[in-house]
Formats: C-alpha cells, sequence, structure tokens
C-alpha cells in the first residue's frame, strides 16, 4: 500500500503521526508534573501508538521515531524516581505490560527494563533476558527494527560487561554477549524479511530503503566489538559462530556482504587471524549473489595491513597457515559460485597475492601457488574477453615485479607464463611491456639462458605473432615502440661468463627467429651486436681461458652470426643485412680468422649485387664496405686484392657521377692504411685518385652540357685533400706538382664557371688553401714538404 | 399534616451491622442503579453475626406481628424478572409481635453458614447473597430491609493442572502450535505461553489473545447463551516466518474476571475461554479457543 502512495501523502502521513505523538505527550507531561502515573501510562501509550504506523518509509518512520524516542528519556527519568509514582520498580515492570498493544507495550517495559537494571533490584541479565525475548511479539520488520533498535540504545550502558556496575555475581560479559547476539539475530532476521513485504514490483526502492536501515543492525556488532571482557577464547568460541550463523543462515545478499563487512570492520584483526578458518568457512557459504570478493579483499586488505603493522606479529601468520587457508577458501568461493564473473575470480587472486607478497614476501612458493590456481581457473573459461577481468590479470602478473623490483624472481615462478598465456594479444604485449620496463627501470641483468628461456616465453607476445592476431590492426608506432623495448631488452641479457652467454644468445636467437619479417629488423641487430660483443670478449680474453676451445666457440658463434644476418634476407632488409655483414667481418678480423671475414663479406658483396638496387643505398653501401675493408688487416693479400678490386670496381659502377667520383676516391683508402703493418700501395692510390680526377671532370663536362654551366668544383676540391691526405702520409707517388696542378685545375674551373662574373670564392677551396698555407708557414718537415707548392 | 406525612412514611429506621464489620473486607459492587458500593465479604462456613437495630421514628410506635432476619441465597434470571430463586434461606425469628417505641437492638448470628456459590452479577444472570429484615406488619405492609453481601470462596490449588498445549492449522496455510502453561488460572494469574509458527502462508496483521466469558443460563429449549470478550491482548504485530516463536504472558489481574462457575444450581454455568485470533491482512479472522478455568486463590492477608 506504502508503495502506491505518493511522496506527498507520506509528507501527510508524518505529520499526523508527529501531531499525534505531540498531543500525547502533551497530556503525557501533564500527568508527570502531576505524578499521576495512571495517566502518564495511558498517555504514554497513546503516544507510542502512533509508532504502529505501516504507511511511513524507513526514512520517516525514523522521523517519527526519533520523536517519541526524546519523549521516552522524561519518562524514563520519571519511572526512576520512585518517590513520584510510588511504586516499587517490579511492580511497575509488571503494570507496563498490561497495556493491550503491543509495541507501546513493549517500548514501556524497554524503558522501565532500563530502569529495573539500574536499581539493580533484579540481576541485569534476567532484565536483558526477559526484554530480548518478549521484543519477539513485534514481527512487523520496520516496527521490529525500531523497537530492538531502542531496546540496544537502552540497555548500551547496562550490559555486565566487565568493568561495568552490571557486571558480578551471575552477571558475566557472557550475558551481556548472549543478550547482544540475540537481538542481533532477530533484527537481522527482521531486516532480511523487509523484501517479502510488498510486490515484487517495487524491489528496487525495498532494496534501497533496506540498506537505510543496515546501520540498526550492524549496530550490535559495533557493540559486540566493544564490550569491555570479550576475549579470543569468547569471540572464538561464541561470538563469531554465532554471528556467522546468522549471516550464512539468512541467505539474502545484502545482508551478507554488509554484515561480513561489518564484522571484518569491527573486531580486531589479531581476532581474524585467529578465527580464519572460520571466517573464510563462512565466506564459501554465502549466497552466489554476493560480492565474496569484496569481502574477502578486504579481509586481506586488513590482514595484509596488521602484518605489516608490526613484525611481531608475523609469526602469527605462520602460525595459523594464514596463506593456505585464504587460498583454499578463495578456491572455493570460486568453484562454488559458478556465477562469479572471471573478474571477480581475478581480484580475489590479486588480493591473495597482494596479502602474500606483503605478509610472505619471501614464500615465492605462495606466489606461484596463486599464480597457478588463477590458471586453473582461467583454463576452465573460454578466452578471456572482459577487459576488466584482463586488468585483474594485468595487476596480477605486475604484483611480483613491483614487489621484487626483480624480475628474476619472477621468471622463477612457473605459473607466471601460463598466466599470461590467457591473456589476449593485446594484454599480453602490455604486460611484456610492463616486464620489459620493470627490467629496464631497475636495470636488471638477465644473466641464465634459463632465466632467458622463461623470459622470452613471457614476452612472446612481442617477438611473435601469435595465433588470430590481425596483423592491419597494429598500430605501427605502438609497434615500433614494442620492438624497440625488445631491442633494448636484449642488450640487458649478459653475463660475464662466456659460455653462459653463448647459451643466451642461442635461446634469444631461438626466440628471435620467429618472429617474423617484420620484427627482425628490430630484433636481429641487438642481438648481432650482443654476439659480437661476446666475441670481443673472448677474443680479448685471448684464449687463455678456455685453450683450444675458444676459436671453435668463436666459429659458431660467427655461425650463428652468419645464419642470423641471413634471415633478415627473409625481410627483406638488404641495408641492414650488409651493415650487419660488415661488422661481423671486422669482429672476424679481430679474430684473425680470414675465412670468417672472407666469408662475411662476400655475403655483403653478394647483397650488394643482388639486392641493393637503389643508387643512393648503393652509394652508402660502398661507402661502408670501402670504411670496413679499410680497417680489416687480417685479409692475405689475394684475398684483399679481390675484395678491393670488387669494391673499386662497384665505385666505379655507380650511377650518378660524383657518387661514382667519391666512391672512387673512398677505395684510394684500401690501399694506404695508415699503420705500420698497413698496406701501402701509393701507385693504386694514386691510379684511384686519377680516376677520380677524370669522373670528375665527366660529371663536370656533363653537367655543362646539360645546364650550360659547369657545376661546383666540390669534388675537385674533394680530390684536392685526398692529394694533400697521402702526400702527407708520405705516399711517394703523390708530388707536390700533382697538387699543384690541381690546384691550378679548380683555379680554372671556377673561372670559367663564373663567367665573367666576380670571383666566387669556394669556401671549401678557400680552407683548403689557407691550410696549406698554414703547414708552409708552420715549417718543419711538413713545411718543407709543401714548400714546393706555390699558391 | 405530620401524620399524614407519617402514614406514608416508614415509621422506623431499621439498620443492619455486622459485629465484625470494622475489620471486615469490604468490596465494590455495583449495584442495579449503576453506582458502585463497597459491600462486606463473607466466605462460605464464615459466621455471620450483627445487629438489626429498630430506631421508631420520634415518638412513633411500630406495631409488629413479629421481627426476622433471614439470609437468603438467591438467582435472579433477568428474563426472568422479578422471579428470584432461593437456594440458601435462614430465618432467626428476633422478636415476637409486639410493639416497639424505642431503639431496639436485636443480636443475630447465622453461624458457619454454607454458602457455596459466589456472587455472580452477569448478563443474563445474577446471584446474589442478602440479608433481609422483615418487620410484619398487618395493613400497612411490613418493613423490609435488605443488606447485600458479598460472597467469595477460595479454592485449593488444583492438584491436576496441565499445560495446554496443541497444534492447529489450515492447510498449506497455517500451521501453530501454541502452548499455554497451565489449563487453570487464579484470577490474580499470569498467562504464560508460546506460540509456535510451524507453516506461514498468509500476511499477518497481528495476533491476539483474548479472554472471552460464556455466560450460559438456563436449561433444555430455554438456555441463553451469552458471550463477552473481556479482554483483548495483542501477542504479535505483523507476519512471522516459519519458525518463529512468539512469547505468551498476559497477567489476569487487571480484568474483571471471576471463578470458573459449573452449574450453578442448575441454574446458570459460567466458563472462560482463551481465544487466539490472527488477522490476516485482509481482515480474516482465525482463531482457536481452549477453555481455561479460573479459580480464585486465597489471598495473602496483606492485600
Amino acid at each position: 500500500m506504502r508503495a502506491l502512495a505518493g511522496v506527498e501523502d507520506e509528507e501527510k502521513w508524518l505529520a499526523e503521526g508527529i501531531a499525534g505523538i505531540q498531543h500525547n505527550a502533551f497530556f503525557m507531561h501533564r500527568a508527570l508534573d502531576a505524578n499521576n502515573l495512571r495517566e502518564v501510562l495511558k498517555y504514554s501509550a497513546l503516544m507510542l501508538s502512533e509508532l504502529r504506523t505501516s504507511k511511513l518509509s524507513p526514512q520517516k518512520y525514523y522521523d517519527l521515531y526519533m520523536r517519541a524516542f526524546d519523549q521516552l528519556r522524561q519518562l524514563e527519568i520519571f519511572f526512576k524516581d520512585e518517590s513520584r509514582h510510588g511504586l516499587p520498580v517490579v511492580d511497575l515492570y509488571e503494570l507496563v505490560q498490561h497495556a493491550g498493544n503491543i509495541l507501546p507495550r513493549m517500548y514501556l517495559l524497554c524503558t522501565v527494563g532500563s530502569v529495573y537494571i539500574k536499581s539493580k533490584q533484579a540481576p541485569s541479565k534476567d532484565v536483558l533476558k526477559d526484554l530480548v525475548e518478549m521484543c519477539r511479539g513485534v514481527q512487523h520488520p520496520i516496527r521490529g527494527l525500531f523497537l530492538r533498535s531502542y531496546l540496544a540504545q537502552v540497555s548500551r550502558d547496562k550490559l555486565p560487561e566487565i568493568g561495568s556496575d552490571y557486571e558480578g555475581d551471575a552477571n558475566t560479559v557472557m550475558d551481556a554477549v548472549e543478550f547482544v547476539l540475540q537481538n542481533f539475530t532477530e533484527m537481522n532476521k527482521l531486516w532480511v524479511r523487509i523484501q517479502h513485504q510488498g510486490p515484487g514490483t517495487v524491489r528496487e526502492k525495498q532494496e534501497k530503503e533496506r540498506n537505510e536501515l543496515r546501520d540498526l543492525v550492524g549496530k550490535n556488532l559495533h557493540v559486540l566489538g566493544q564490550i569491555e571482557g570479550v576475549d579470543l577464547e569468547m569471540y572464538k568460541e561464541t561470538v563469531l559462530p554465532r554471528v556467522l550463523e546468522q549471516v550464512v543462515n539468512c541467505k539474502d545478499k545484502l545482508a551478507q556482504y554488509y554484515l561480513m563487512e561489518c564484522i571484518i570492520q569491527v573486531f580486531p584483526d589479531e581476532y581474524h587471524l585467529q578465527t580464519l578458518e572460520a571466517l573464510l568457512a563462512a565466506c564459501t557459504q554465502l549466497m552466489p549473489t554476493v560480492d565474496t570478493k569484496i569481502v574477502l579483499t578486504q579481509l586481506m586488505d586488513r590482514l595484509s595491513n596488521y602484518a605489516a603493522s608490526s613484525p611481531d606479529v608475523l609469526h602469527e601468520f605462520l602460525q595459523v597457515e594464514a596463506f593456505a587457508k585464504l587460498s583454499n577458501a578463495i578456491g572455493k568461493v570460486i568453484d562454488t559460485q559458478l556465477e562469479m564473473p572471471i573478474v571477480g575470480a581475478m581480484t580475489l587472486f590479486v588480493s591473495l597475492l597482494t596479502f602474500t607478497l606483503r605478509v610472505h614476501p619471501d614464500r615465492l612458493d605462495y606466489v606461484d601457488q596463486v599464480l597457478g590456481a588463477c590458471v586453473v581457473k582461467l583454463s576452465s573459461v573460454p578466452k578471456l574477453e572482459d577487459s576488466r577481468a584482463m586488468k585483474q590479470v594485468v595487476a596480477l602478473l605486475s604484483a611480483p615485479l613491483e614487489k621484487y623490483s626483480d624480475i628474476v624472481t619472477a621468471l622463477t615462478l612457473s605459473n607466471y607464463p601460463r598466466v599470461m598465456d590467457h591473456l589476449d594479444d593485446g594484454t599480453n604485449k602490455v604486460m611484456a611491456m610492463l616486464i620489459i620496463q620493470s627490467i629496464m627501470k631497475n636495470d636488471t641483468c638477465i644473466s641464465t639462458a634459463d632465466k632467458v628461456e622463461v623470459l622470452f616465453e613471457l614476452i612472446k607476445g612481442l617477438i611473435k605473432d601469435l595465433d588470430g592476431t590481425n596483423v592491419e590492426e597494429l598500430d605501427e608506432e605502438d609497434f615500433q615502440e614494442e620492438q624497440n623495448s625488445v631491442a633494448r631488452l636484449i642488450h640487458m641479457l649478459d653475463n660475464e661468463e662466456p659460455e653462459e652467454m653463448l647459451k643466451i644468445i642461442y635461446v634469444v636467437r631461438k626466440h628471435l627467429m620467429t618472429g617474423g619479417p617484420q620484427r627482425l629488423p628490430f630484433t636481429v641487430p641487438p642481438l648481432v651486436f650482443s654476439a659480437v660483443r661476446l666475441v670481443r670478449q673472448l677474443e680479448a680474453q685471448g684464449g687463455n681461458i678456455a685453450g683450444e676451445d675458444v676459436p671453435a666457440t668463436l666459429r659458431k658463434i660467427f655461425q650463428i652470426l652468419n645464419q642470423t644476418i641471413e634471415a633478415l634476407s627473409s625481410v627483406p632488409c638488404p641495408e641492414l643485412a650488409l651493415r650487419l655483414y660488415l661488422q661481423c667481418a671486422e669482429a672476424a678480423s679481430d679474430c684473425d680468422l680470414e675465412p670468417v671475414a672472407y666469408e662475411f663479406f662476400t655475403q655483403a658483396f653478394i647483397l650488394y649485387e643482388e639486392e641493393i638496387a637503389d643508387s643512393k643505398a648503393q652509394v652508402t653501401a660502398i661507402h661502408l664496405i670501402v670504411g670496413t675493408l679499410q680497417r680489416i688487416n687480417v685479409f692475405g693479400v689475394e684475398n684483399r686484392d679481390t675484395l678491393t678490386h670488387k669494391a673499386t670496381g662497384y665505385s666505379a659502377r655507380l650511377l650518378k657521377k660524383p657518387d661514382q667520383c667519391r666512391a672512387v676516391y673512398a677505395c684510394s683508402h684500401l690501399f694506404w692504411v695508415d699503420d705500420p703493418e698497413g698496406i701501402k700501395d701509393g701507385e693504386r692510390v694514386l691510379l684511384c685518385l686519377r680516376r677520380a680526377l677524370r669522373i670528375a671532370n665527366a660529371a663536370q663536362q656533363m653537367v655543362n652540357a646539360t645546364r650550360g654551366s659547369s657545376g661546383p668544383v666540390t669534388l675537385f676540391v674533394e680530390i684536392l685533400n685526398k692529394y694533400i691526405y697521402f702526400f702527407e702520409k708520405g705516399n711517394p707517388h703523390i708530388t707536390p706538382s700533382d697538387i699543384q696542378s690541381l690546384i691550378e685545375l679548380i683555379n680554372t674551373e671556377m673561372l670559367s664557371d663564373n663567367g665573367n662574373t666576380t670571383i666566387h670564392s669556394d669556401p671549401f677551396f678557400s680552407s683548403t688553401l689557407r691550410y696549406i698555407r698554414f703547414q708552409k708557414q708552420k715549417g718543419g718537415v711538413m713545411g718543407e714538404k709543401y714548400d714546393s707548392i706555390k699558391l | 399534616m405530620n401524620y399524614l406525612l407519617g402514614a406514608f412514611k416508614p415509621a422506623c429506621n431499621v439498620s443492619i451491622t455486622f459485629s465484625d464489620g470494622k475489620n471486615r473486607k469490604q468490596v465494590p459492587m455495583k449495584k442495579e442503579n449503576g453506582q458502585t458500593a463497597l459491600v462486606p465479604l463473607f466466605h462460605s462456613q464464615d459466621t455471620i453475626s450483627g445487629k438489626v437495630c429498630i430506631d421508631p421514628y420520634q415518638g412513633k410506635k411500630v406495631e409488629h406481628n413479629g421481627v426476622k432476619v433471614e439470609l437468603l441465597g438467591q438467582i435472579e434470571m433477568y428474563f426472568d424478572r422479578g422471579n428470584f430463586y432461593d437456594f440458601t434461606s435462614l430465618v432467626r425469628e428476633l422478636d415476637v409481635p409486639g410493639e416497639i417505641y424505642e431503639r431496639k437492638t436485636y443480636p443475630f448470628e447465622f453461624p458457619t453458614v454454607e454458602m457455596p456459590y459466589e456472587t455472580y452479577n452477569g448478563v443474563n444472570v445474577r446471584l446474589r447473597y442478602v440479608l433481609k429484615v422483615t418487620v410484619t406488619r398487618g395493613y400497612s405492609g411490613s418493613i423490609l430491609e435488605y443488606q447485600e453481601l458479598v460472597v467469595r470462596n477460595y479454592a485449593p490449588l488444583p492438584d491436576i493442572n496441565n499445560s495446554i498445549k496443541m497444534e492447529v492449522g489450515i492447510e498449506d496455510c497455517l500451521h501453530i502450535e501454541f502452548e499455554y502453561n497451565k489449563s487453570k488460572y487464579h484470577l490474580k494469574d499470569v498467562i504464560l505461553g508460546k506460540i509456535y509458527f510451524l507453516l506461514v502462508r498468509i500476511k499477518m496483521k497481528n495476533m491476539d489473545l483474548e479472554i472471552r466469558r460464556r455466560e450460559s443460563t438456563g436449561a433444555g429449549a430455554n438456555t441463553h447463551v451469552e458471550t463477552e470478550t473481556l479482554a483483548k491482548f495483542e501477542l504479535m504485530d505483523g507476519t512471522p516466518v516459519r519458525g518463529e516463536s512468539i512469547p505468551v504472558r498476559l497477567f489476569l489481574a487487571p480484568y474483571d474476571l471471576t471463578p470458573t462457575h459449573r452449574n450453578i444450581n442448575n441454574k446458570y454455568s459460567v466458563k472462560y475461554y482463551l481465544n487466539l485470533v490472527l488477522v490476516d491482512e485482509e481482515d480474516r479472522r482465525y482463531f482457536k479457543q481452549q477453555e481455561i478455568t479460573l479459580y480464585r486463590l486465597k489471598e495473602d492477608t496483606s492485600s
């Protein structure tokens, strides 16, 4: 009926109720002033009859109740004073029970009851027991709740708790507990029953109203929590089992959730720890719709905080096997609550993990156990799609990373990768990135092959295309970012011990090779460099340590390198491969492994010939080849000839004349290595330079022919510089006259180029000339050399 | 004028006093005119003794054919008004015929009178004890004076006093089991009990415990039954759930009850019932009536 009424009606009814209370309170006060007990009882009962209404919502009813409550305080004062009403309190206790209507009767009885206890004419426990029992007569949920709440309130300071006036003799704290427990039980029953009151259509409103009333019920638990003298023993044996029994049996999700929350908040952590079993058992028996995870989460949070509060309490946790119990309970909850979305289960695991990490940071097996349970759960459901669940899993996986700040620890967790398997690809990558970032942040060095194996298993989302990944969806930038991270990661894998390092490289390579053409360009270079670093390390040790074995090892490494770089051909990415080959060649050269170096060069040349078609790329490649070749000194004459010949040949066949020219003069260095043992073939240097000059000339002419004006003289100046370089280095085939003539050539070119216009001096050229002048003036050996050059 | 007046006035004032009148307990009794008066209380086997005082008015003489005092136990049926049935009648002749000139006092005594029935004031019937003084006269009519007594008889504690326990219900709708601690209660007793709800499928508004008095008068075809509800005591507010038990504690003292009377002189019976009434939200009533026996227990001397 209430549901159909509007808010206005309710206001009206409330106003009527208040008016009724005030009216009767007026007469009650008159009777109080006259000390007329009979009238007092009559009008107080009439006043309290206003509380019999069924028309008000809990909130409005509360309003009404409070007004009556204020009046009852006055009444209590009157009842206390026997001289005013002239009746022993025990008679008064009977007298008020003559009232015909139960609600006013009970309010009066509670009021007199509190006076009765205070008078100490009867044991408080008997009075309390009687009151709580008699209140059963009010079965209407809202009226009953408020009545019992009144009882709780008037009795609060009269409980026979330890240290109170009412304790002693036959009245023990147990009686106080018993009373509160009983009142609590009854209130909860009433509270739960509200939902059965109206038609189903107003269910939602009822839920809301019930929620408003929950603190009336919860208050009892607060009182229980505050009663002096409830020790662990009593809590364990009486209080908790009784409360939990009620919680479980009420089979109401709102109540179960709220009360569990209350229990967790109200009682001390230490008690929770000691009664963990019971508490958890109750959790597993809650209704499937109860958000058990929040309850458990809160519990674990509290326990974690408790554990964190003092190291002294940690042994208690061990003593009660807190972890095993929690873990067990969570398993059960997850098993029994089939309705629970996967995100719930994950949240629970996260909490448990957090708990474990805080309480037992040293117990990695616990962590692994949690993850294992998580795996089991995840395996039982189809692919994870809930994004929130995913987030929880990420949180789950991140927790150990944060806690240990050392990825190595996480790597020992066998279930870690198995959990990751259940993430979708996107999340898997996010997680992998987190792992890498953690490594980077903490500068962790991963130093064994086994760990590397595990690590790569973890981040395989980044390493290769997982099944069903939609390649098109990938964001280019993200992808690069990811791959760069992987590349960075590879540099973190390091071990001083070459053998182990080699193993690491094997492992890394095995994984990286699965990456497919898109990833290889990112991942191969760090791997190559890592291997090269190992090579150099071995080389630095000079084979003293591992004896004969070393060359074999080295050879093996180079084999790997070769294969690795070869893989790039599938991309294809010839420029990169070429560079890497050259790097390897250089490394091989440093190790005195001529055939290996030669092989690498061959590969580089083949690449150049077959794959590098772009003219610009060719130019770069040639310069790289030349540069590398120049530095390599391992080759015998024959091999070297072959290679230099090839290089110069390529140089001369470049498309653009200036490129040709530059490549050719660069080649000149191949014949003149500026160190004591280096090759010094002055003649061929000169040949190269001359050839370069020719090409420069040809280029100049071509420009003239096509544009009508000659291009800059830069090429000539560059060649001049080469001349000067070799001249200074003492190449006997470079004479001052060569330089002299070249300078003149340039001057002429510049004149012809500019025609009638003023001479535009080329800055490069003028600096070159300035250098020569400087050298002349400086004198000494070098000055003498330059003496013959006239400017 | 004086003479005339005197002719219509009783010539004397007759009064009855009890020898222990000062100490005897008096109880209020409702008179026919609706007022209550205090009346001395007697019990069976009491000796009723006292004085009758005849006080002629100034200058009058009372000529009479004898003075007597009677103790009458009467049952009066209201539907048969004016017809008294005397179940007890004791007479003491106080004076032989003669004349009374001045105040004259006659002591009288009915030793250890058997008064088996209690005074009762019901709807259709009344049982009363009365002392009747008759100054018999010839023409001018006898002078009558009445003094009401209240008789209450104490019953001993019953030897057997079983509790009342019963399970009742409406199939698939409501099943309850109730228990009252006794079947026999004294008038200041407390009814204690419990109502267990075994099955509740209806929505209840409240549950009351009523005390009903059933007075049946007459016999055979002329039997009149009158039922009154003397107490209506709310035991429960709202709907309980299965398994709930509601306490009963009803003090009988505040109600105007009498002991149960069974077949008093074949004229009437007064029985008491506890009626448990459940009212559902549609105001339908479900009830179960149980007879209880009320008796009067000897009270403490103090009260």
